[in-house]
């Protein structure tokens, strides 16, 4: 069974975190996700960095131009995911936006996630019916899950169809919103919350997007199996570097 | 059936447009696909528009005979004024299309990207005049370089917000305004100043703006007694201008369709503009089509002198008419650009954008029968890069 689907059996309450490859340093990578790891991290997004994120805010536009900058490539990315398997077992979750993956090649690029063990992918700018006609059948090939994201605008009707093609989880964006943009939720996103659990979705969700503190993490797993922080901790890695990785986790769940 | 060149009913030409959008903007994108085409067809509509391109933007504009030019170069030269638009350039018959649209959609807060500012103008210009709240993305290196454009914006109560990112131009403020639109996305409409984006934005624009093409079609019928010329000629930067002028020709394999790109300071001095040359297929702003991009994917920096062509794509229709053949594209170098904005004025007393320079440079690149009648997009007037033209030619 893939990794994905294992933790999401398993438990809820779960915590994912996003950070981009290659940020603050080049070879800041491989640390990170074993900090990660090791403080008890349910699953890792490694974003693959894009000159141009148009679903993310400044801190993320921000620690992708970095990354570029340190000379993160595809290909870098999994030369340093080589031997990464041996060591963690961590469900891995590459977040990236399509071009780059179309100039590698998509299907090149899914047989090498698969040779890196990566469990599954998010393409914020692969819309669901591009996906399903045309790449499906090479994502399952190579055993990768492909999330998709929902939104307070996404109609009933279009939160069944993608839940129906989902195999791994719901990514509910927790706003009208880029990444990053939010310190607490409002009344209209507890009810969105609250409609979206009464459609009683076959896969699980987790919420994502302005999650950036203790009582964010706390106000979405009540209503989700878990979230995910992505500016928040590239904020902390910029401030603290890749040394106090638990620090930051640590003031989440405890 | 025979190929067109224009749109299929999923938003692509040939292999090129599609809306490759995340999430967020999909219910926007939808409500646009499902009713641009009802909404622009309603008689009232249609008349509304009409009726303000007639009375404020003053549609329709001359088709001129420039007769010294034509003399020069031995040929039949006409000029499209699209210079002679209320605020000076094409732009505005796209923002008094999409104005009108957005008021039937219920919107109340408009959002524009802009790179030369002419964009930006327009997109204020109608927002006062239908007392909308209006939001225009500016690449802070374009508002240093256009800032009569910002003026004006300011004069007509929009607010300006630079773009920091990136390299700071078109690209980077058309993320900004992409972004502003998935954090508003109830409210707002996002006016698109050219051919790009996710589809249905391409078609969109580009009918808004066919009324270019449709009025060269009965002017050159009354005076040359053919409404097909030999020739249509105009500069790209995205494609709005070219779109509208080429649109009534799409199909007519007769006339030929020339489109002139931003060749910065030379195609491969690593500062240039030109996509046909230099980009490959990929995704940008939603829309697959040619970019400028690295090998891995990221998408490069273009330079050009003039703000309004400094993009690293083109629209997916202009990616089609280079890939099919149907288009010849060139590309034209700051200078020779700047030395045509004076040969302009000089010859025909008309000061052009700097974009539109760019397009009568073709003149000394191609070469052209007596009996050829050439008709150019004179896209828009220079008033904004007099800056600009005086330092270069230390005026
Ligand atoms: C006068 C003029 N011509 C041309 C352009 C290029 O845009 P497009 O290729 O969409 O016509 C601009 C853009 O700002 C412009 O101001």
């Amino acid at each position: 069974m893939n990794r994905i689907n294992k933790v999401l059996n398993k438990k809820r309450e779960i915590l994912s975190i996003y950070f981009t490859a290659g940020f603050p340093d080049l070879s800041d990578t491989t640390s990170i996700i074993k900090s990660l790891d090791n403080c008890g991290v349910d699953m890792i997004e490694i974003g693959l960095p894009f000159s141009d994120p148009l679903a993310d805010g400044p801190t993320i536009q921000e620690s992708s131009t970095k990354a570029l900058k340190n000379g993160m490539t595809t290909k870098k990315l999994f030369e340093q995911l080589k031997g990464l398997r041996k060591e963690t077992n961590i469900p891995l979750i590459i977040m990236g936006y399509f071009n780059p993956i179309m100039q590698y090649g998509v299907e090149s690029f899914c047989k090498d996630c698969e040779l890196a063990g990566i469990d599954g992918l998010i393409i914020p700018d692969l819309p669901v019916e591009i996906y399903n006609n045309n790449y499906k059948t090479i994502f399952e090939k190579y055993n990768l899950l492909n999330m998709f994201l929902i939104t307070p605008q996404t109609s009933d009707k279009r939160i069944r169809f993608i839940d129906e093609i989902s195999s791994g989880f719901i990514y509910m964006v927790s706003s009208f919103s880029i990444t990053g943009s939010v310190n607490s939720f409002k009344k209209e996103q507890t009810k969105y919350f609250e409609r979206i659990n009464k459609m009683n979705l076959s896969s699980p969700l987790i919420i994502g997007f302005g999650i950036s503190n203790k009582q964010t993490y706390l106000d979405a797993i009540k209503n989700s199996n878990g979230a995910i922080i992505g500016s928040a901790f590239i904020k902390h890695l910029k401030k603290y570097g890749v040394g106090k990785v638990s620090d930051f986790i640590n003031k989440i769940r405890n | 059936m025979k190929n067109s060149y224009n749109v299929d009913k999923n938003g692509f030409y040939g292999d090129f447009g599609g809306a490759f959008i995340p999430e967020m903007m999909h219910a926007n994108i939808e409500e646009l696909k499902s009713k641009y085409l009802k909404i622009s067809s309603e008689i009232s509509f249609k008349k509304e528009f009409d009726d303000l391109l007639e009375k404020y933007v003053g549609r329709p504009t001359p088709l001129y005979y420039a007769k010294r030019l034509s003399k020069k170069y031995n040929t039949k030269v006409y000029l499209k004024r699209e210079d002679l638009c209320h605020t000076g350039a094409h732009k505005i018959n796209n923002t008094i299309g999409q104005i009108l649209l957005a008021k039937k959609l219920g919107k109340t807060r408009i959002i524009a990207e802009t790179g030369a500012g002419q964009h930006g103008v327009a997109t204020a210009t109608v927002c006062a005049l239908m007392g909308i709240k209006c939001i225009i993305y500016m690449g802070e290196v374009d508002i240093s370089r256009q800032a009569p454009n910002v003026a004006r914006m300011k004069m007509l109560g929009a607010e300006v917000k630079p773009a920091i990112s990136g390299s700071k131009t078109l690209k980077d403020a058309t993320n900004e305004a992409i972004r502003d639109w998935i954090n508003n996305p109830v409210d707002t409409h996002y006016i698109i100043g050219s051919v790009v984006g996710p589809h249905p934005y391409p078609d969109m624009v580009a009918r808004f703006q066919s009324v270019i093409g449709n009025e060269v079609k009965k002017q050159l019928k009354k005076v040359e007694g053919n409404e097909n010329p030999n020739y249509v000629i105009a500069c790209v930067g995205g494609g709005s201008n070219a779109a509208g002028i080429f649109y009534p020709y799409l199909d007519n394999e007769k006339v030929k369709i020339i489109c002139v790109e931003a060749a910065g300071k030379g195609i491969n001095s690593g500062e240039s503009a030109a996509t046909s040359v230099l980009g490959k297929e990929g995704i940008i702003h939603g829309s697959k089509t040619l970019l400028m991009q690295t090998q891995d994917g990221q998408i490069t920096e273009p330079y050009s002198i003039s703000a309004g062509l400094d993009y690293p794509g083109v629209g997916p229709m202009h990616a089609n008419l280079y890939k099919s053949g149907r288009g010849k594209f060139i590309s034209i170098e700051d200078k020779d650009a700047m030395e045509w904005g004076l040969i302009l004025s000089r010859m025909e007393g008309i000061i052009p954008a700097i974009e539109t320079s760019h397009a009568f440079a073709v003149l000394d690149k191609m070469k052209f029968k007596k009996t050829d009648v050439i008709v150019f997009n004179c896209s828009g007037r220079g008033d904004k890069d007099l800056d600009t033209y005086i330092e270069y030619f230390k005026l």
